[in-house]
C-alpha cells in the first residue's frame, strides 16, 4: 500500500521535515555497511564487525541467573501471575514506589554509598533519550542554549534539539591535555553565546564521558559547579555510564559535590541528573530513564512530562525486585566493573602491540583511539576517508571523531563492549593486519613510504562507485534497524 | 504528598511555567476526595466511589487465563534464550512480531473490514504519547487542531502544552445527540480563520470520549470530505474501538479509506492503544498508524523519545497472535461491557436520569440538566460537588470536557465490580428522590406565595 506522498511534504510541521532528526548525516553509512553485511562468527566470518554501538552485553549470565532464582519478579510467570492485575492497571505518572526506592537505591550502590538519593525525586522517562529532552522542555525556551563539552555523544543534536527548539553550543576541549574541560574554554563558549546574543540557561554535560571514557575529578565538577551557580544557569550532568567505571579514579557524581560543605553555597534548584539502566545494566530495550532533580518545581514538571514516557509498569516491577536484591546488586557491580577492566585492558593492549594509542580511560563502554598517525593530512576529509577505509576494507564499524564534534581529526570510538571474547579477537587481527601492511617492508623513511602506502591504498579501496553510494543520503532509511550511534 | 509548583528564582522554561499541562483545574478536587477517602468493599463502604476514570476491568479474567496456560510460550523474561536479545533491542521500528500482532489485533477489531499493514504501526509509550507526537508532526506552534466537543480532558495537555498548538472546538450539542455536523465544522474552521490561526488538522475520537458512542458511517465521510476540501489531516483517535457493543456498530476510518480505494489517505492517521480494549493502562502500549509514508518515518523516529518497553511488546506480541484468545477476548468484553452499561442505563433510569444512547466505551453520558437551577457552568459544578460531597460520587463534569451545554456528566463504569456498581446506583437512586422532592417542595411553596 504506497501512497502518494511527494506533494504532502508541505502540510507537514516544520519539526517534521527539517533534517534535525539528524539520520540523514553521512554517519549513518557505517550503519549502512553493517546492516548489508552484518558479521556473524559463523555464518558470515568476513561481515563487519559492529564497533559503532555502545551496548554492554557482558554481563548478561547474571542477570538470567536472577530470573531464574526469582520468577515472581514477572507478572507472567506462574508465581507472578497474582500481581498482573495491579501492575498492568497501575498508570499513575508517580510510578511504583517500590520501583522508585529501587532506583534510588541502586543509584546510591553505584555511588559507592557516598551520597543518599530520595524516590520522590525519581521520575520516569522514555530511555536516558526521553529524560535528555525532558530535561530541557523544562529549563530552557525555544531559542535558548545549553552548553555541552565536546565531543560530545551525536544524538543529543536530536535529543537536546530538535523538538525543544533549544540550541547547543560545544565547550571545545582538546587533545593537548587529554580533553580535560578548562574554565577557560568553559568561559569562551559562554562569552561567545553573550555576544552573539544567545541566551544560555544551561551546562549539560556526560559524566562518565561518551566519547572519551573518562570520569570528572572532583575540582573540574567544584569548578563547573562554581561556574553555573555564579551564572545563574542549570548544570545537568547525564551520568548514564556511572556504573561501567571499571578502574580508578573513583567516580565522582555531581550528588556527591553538592553534597560537600565546600559548595554549601550553591542552589541546589540549580542542578539534575539524568540516568538510565540502558549502560550500566545494558536493559536498553526496556526504556528506563530517570530524571532526578534538586529541584522540587523540575519534579513537578518533568513528572506530569513523564505522561508522554512512562516506563511499562510489567518492567518497573521487575526491576523493582531486582535491584532491591541487595546482594545481587553488590555482586553485579563488582563483578560489571571486573569484566570491563578485563575488556578494556585486552583491547587497548592489543591495539598498543600495533603501535594504536587510546586516550587513557577508566569508564564506558570504548575507548577513544587515536588514529592522528595514519591520517594523509590533517583534515576531517582525511578522517572521513581514512573512516571508509576501515568500514569497507578493515570491516569495522566504528565512529569518526567529528560526529562527536571533535575539533581535531584522526579520533575514533570503538566500542568494545557488545561482543563476545572471540569477536573482539577478530577484531583486532583486522586491525593487525591493516596497519601491519603498512609496516611490513619498511624501515628507514617509514614516513614517506607510509604516506605512499596510504595514498596507493586509499586510491584502490575509495572507489567511485563506493563514494557515490556513501555520498547519497535517502530520506526514508532503507536501514531495518534504527540508527544508534550511542 | 503535594509539592507545589514554584516561580523558581532561577527561571524554569515558559512550558513548565504554564498551566496548560491541566493539574491545577478545578477537577481534581474529585480526585483529592477520592484519594482522601477511598471506597472499598469491605474497609470502607462510605467511601467517595471513583466513577471519573475510564478503565476497563470487567474482562482481566480473560488475560490472566490466557498467561496461566501459556506462561513458557509468552517468555517475557523468564524464558532466558531471548531474554537477552530482548533487553537488547531498542530498534525504534519495534518487534516485527509485536508489529504484526497488533495490526491483526486491530483487524480483528474491524471485523476483517480493514487490512493493517505491520509496516504502517509504529509504536509509542501510550496513546497520550501518540496524540503529542502527531501533533508534533501535523502542526507547528501556534497552529490548530479542530477537535469536537465534548472532548476527552487529557487533549487540552497531550495536543497543546509542549506543542505550542491550539484546540478549536467544533461545537456539538444535544439536539442532534452531539453529533458533529459539517455547519459546526466549517464554524470552527472560520473562527480559527478569523483568528488567523492556521487550521493544520481535525481530531476524533471514535467511539467517542466521553460521548460513549460510535460516530456513523455518514457522519465519517462528511468529516473526511471537509479535511480533503480544506487539504487538512484527520487524525481519529480509536482507542475504544474494541469496546463497542457490537461490533457491527463501529465502524472506522480505516473502512471509508478501503471503499474509497485509499484516495486521499494520505491524510490520515489512526491512533490506538491497548489501555482500554485490553486494560493495560499500565503497559503503555500506544500505537500511530499513518497512512502517509512521511509521517510514518518520521513518527517512528520521534518515538525514540517514547517507545515501549521491548519486554511488553515481546508479552503482547504472543498474547495477541492467540487468534482464539484474540478471537474470545474481543466477544467476551464487547458482551460484558454492554451488559454493564445495560445494568447502569436502567439502574439510571429507574432513577429518574436518562442518557445519551451509548453503543461503545466504558462510561455513560448522563443527562442532569433538569437539575440545574440555571443552565449555567456554575450551576453544573455546584451540582458536582453536591454528588462528590454528598452521594460520594467521582464522575466527571461536561465542562470539564469542553460540553457547551451545562448539565451532562461521565459516568464510569467498568473499573468497579458488579456490586461497587450497585452501591453508586443505589447512592444515586437516594440523591435524586431527595432532590425531586426538594423541587416539588420548592416549587409547592413558590406556588403558595
Amino acid at each position: 500500500m504506497g501512497f502518494e506522498s511527494a506533494k504532502n511534504n508541505s502540510i507537514l510541521s516544520k519539526l517534521a521535515t527539517n533534517e534535525e532528526h539528524g539520520e540523514n548525516s553521512p554517519y549513518f553509512d557505517g550503519w549502512k555497511a553493517y546492516d548489508n553485511n552484518p558479521f556473524h562468527p559463523l555464518k558470515n566470518p568476513n561481515g563487519v564487525i559492529q564497533m559503532g554501538l555502545a551496548e554492554n552485553q557482558l554481563c548478561f549470565d547474571l542477570i538470567e541467573e536472577w530470573i531464574k532464582k526469582n520468577p515472581k519478579a514477572s507478572i507472567c510467570s506462574t508465581e507472578g501471575i497474582k500481581s498482573f492485575k495491579a501492575i498492568a492497571n497501575f498508570q499513575d505518572y508517580h510510578g511504583l514506589p517500590e520501583f522508585r526506592r529501587a532506583i534510588a537505591k541502586f543509584m546510591e550502590k553505584t555511588r559507592g554509598g557516598r551520597v543518599t538519593f530520595d524516590p520522590d525525586r525519581v521520575v520516569m522517562a522514555g530511555g536516558a533519550t526521553g529524560a535528555n529532552e525532558t530535561i530541557i522542555f523544562c529549563l530552557a525556551n525555544p531559542g535558548d542554549a545549553f552548553l555541552v563539552p565536546s565531543p560530545y555523544y551525536p544524538a543529543f543534536n536530536r535529543d537536546l534539539r530538535w523538538r525543544t527548539g533549544v540550541e547547543l553550543i560545544p565547550i571545545h576541549c582538546e587533545s593537548s591535555n587529554n580533553f580535560q574541560i578548562t574554565p577557560k574554554a568553559v568561559k569562551e563558549a559562554y562569552d561567545n553565546a553573550q555576544k552573539a546574543n544567545i541566551k544560555v540557561k544551561g551546562l549539560i554535560l556526560t559524566n562518565p564521558s561518551n566519547p572519551l571514557g573518562t570520569t570528572l575529578d572532583e575540582d573540574t565538577l567544584k569548578s563547573l559547579l562554581n561556574f553555573t551557580n555564579q551564572h545563574n544557569i542549570h548544570l545537568v550532568c547525564d551520568e548514564i555510564y556511572a556504573a561501567t567505571v571499571f578502574d580508578t579514579p573513583q567516580f565522582v557524581s555531581i550528588a556527591e559535590v553538592l553534597n560537600d560543605n565546600e559548595t554549601n553555597y550553591c542552589n541546589k534548584d540549580l542542578v539534575h541528573i539524568v540516568y538510565s539502566l540502558s549502560k550500566d545494566m545494558g536493559l536498553p530495550g526496556f526504556r528506563i530513564g530517570i530524571v532526578y532533580s534538586f529541584n522540587d518545581a523540575v519534579v513537578n514538571c518533568a513528572r506530569k512530562m513523564s505522561s508522554f514516557g512512562l516506563i511499562s509498569t510489567q518492567t518497573q516491577h521487575f526491576l523493582a525486585a531486582m535491584l532491591s536484591d541487595e546482594k545481587f546488586v553488590a555482586n553485579y557491580l563488582a563483578e560489571s566493573a571486573k569484566r570491563l577492566a578485563k575488556r578494556h585492558k585486552h583491547f587497548t593492549n592489543g591495539l598498543l602491540e600495533v603501535g594504536i594509542k587510546c586516550l587513557k580511560s577508566n569508564a564506558g563502554l570504548f575507548c577513544w583511539m587515536d588514529l592522528r598517525p595514519l591520517l594523509r593530512e590533517s583534515t576531517f576529509e582525511s578522517e572521513m576517508s581514512l573512516w571508509r577505509v576501515i568500514i569497507n576494507e578493515v570491516k569495522l564499524n566504528v565512529s569518526p571523531g567529528s560526529s562527536f564534534d571533535c575539533q581535531e581529526p584522526g579520533f575514533f570510538r570503538v566500542c568494545f563492549a557488545n561482543m563476545d571474547d572471540e569477536t573482539v579477537d577478530i577484531a583486532l587481527s583486522r586491525i593487525r593486519r591493516f596497519v601491519g601492511v603498512k609496516r611490513s617492508g619498511d624501515e628507514s623513511n617509514a614516513a614517506e613510504k607510509k604516506q605512499q602506502w596510504k595514498k596507493n591504498n586509499l586510491r584502490l579501496s575509495f572507489s567511485k562507485r563506493m563514494y557515490d553510494e556513501s555520498v547519497l543520503s535517502p530520506l526514508s532509511s532503507p536501514i531495518p534497524h534504527s540508527p544508534q550511534v550511542r | 504528598m503535594a509539592i507545589e509548583i514554584e516561580k523558581s528564582i532561577v527561571g524554569l522554561s515558559k512550558v513548565a511555567n504554564s498551566d496548560t499541562h491541566g493539574e491545577d483545574s478545578p477537577y481534581f478536587a474529585g480526585w483529592k476526595a477520592y484519594d482522601e477517602d477511598p471506597f472499598d468493599e469491605v474497609h470502607n463502604p462510605s467511601g467517595v466511589i471513583q466513577m471519573g476514570l475510564a478503565e476497563n476491568q470487567v474482562s482481566f479474567d480473560l488475560v490472566e487465563e490466557y498467561l496461566e496456560k501459556h506462561s513458557e510460550a509468552v517468555d517475557c523474561g523468564s524464558g532466558i534464550s531471548s531474554f537477552r536479545e530482548n533487553a537488547l533491542f531498542q530498534d525504534y521500528h519495534g518487534l516485527f512480531s509485536f508489529r504484526k500482532a497488533m495490526a491483526n489485533f486491530m483487524e480483528k477489531i474491524r471485523g476483517g473490514r480493514a487490512k493493517f499493514d505491520p509496516d504502517r504501526v509504529v509504536i509509542t509509550a501510550g496513546a497520550t504519547a501518540a496524540n503529542e507526537l502527531l501533533t508534533f508532526i501535523l502542526a507547528d506552534p501556534g497552529d490548530a487542531l479542530l477537535v469536537p466537543t465534548p472532548y476527552y480532558p487529557g487533549f487540552d495537555r497531550d495536543l497543546r502544552w509542549r506543542t505550542g498548538v491550539k484546540i478549536i472546538p467544533i461545537h456539538c450539542d444535544s439536539s442532534n445527540n452531539f453529533q458533529v455536523t459539517p455547519q459546526a465544522l466549517e464554524s470552527a474552521y472560520e473562527e480559527a480563520k478569523s483568528n488567523k490561526i492556521k487550521v493544520r488538522g481535525i481530531l476524533i475520537t471514535n467511539p467517542s470520549n466521553p460521548l460513549g458512542a460510535t460516530i456513523q458511517r455518514s457522519n465519517l465521510e462528511e468529516i473526511l470530505d471537509f479535511a480533503v476540501q480544506k487539504n487538512i489531516h484527520l487524525v481519529s483517535d480509536e482507542i475504544y474501538s474494541g469496546s463497542a457493543f457490537y461490533s457491527s456498530e463501529f465502524v472506522s476510518i480505516a473502512e471509508v479509506l478501503e471503499s474509497r480505494k485509499y484516495m486521499d489517505s494520505e491524510r490520515v492517521h489512526i491512533v490506538y492503544s491497548l489501555s482500554k480494549d485490553l486494560g493495560l493502562p499500565g503497559f503503555r502500549v500506544g500505537t500511530i498508524y499513518s497512512y502517509n509514508d512521511n509521517v510514518v518515518t518520521t513518527a517512528r523516529r520521534m518515538s525514540s523519545f517514547t517507545l515501549i518497553s521491548s519486554q511488553t511488546q515481546q508479552l503482547l506480541a504472543s498474547m495477541l497472535s492467540d487468534e482464539e484468545f484474540t478471537r474470545n477476548y474481543i466477544k467476551t468484553n464487547r458482551d460484558r461491557l454492554r451488559k454493564r452499561y445495560e445494568k447502569i442505563i436502567d439502574g439510571l433510569r429507574g432513577s429518574g436520569v436518562e442518557c445519551l444512547k451509548g453503543n461503545a466505551g466504558l462510561f455513560c453520558w448522563m443527562n442532569l440538566s433538569h437539575l440545574l437551577e440555571k443552565s449555567t457552568r456554575e450551576c453544573e459544578l455546584e451540582l458536582w460537588n453536591s454528588i462528590l460531597g454528598e452521594v460520594k460520587l467521582n464522575i466527571s463534569p461536561g465542562s470539564s470536557c469542553h460540553c457547551s451545554e451545562p448539565g451532562w456528566f461521565r459516568v464510569c463504569f467498568a473499573n468497579m465490580s458488579e456490586q461497587t456498581l450497585e452501591v453508586a446506583l443505589t447512592r444515586l437512586h437516594n440523591f435524586m428522590q431527595k432532590r425531586t422532592k426538594k423541587v416539588i417542595n420548592s416549587s409547592f411553596f413558590s406556588f403558595l406565595l
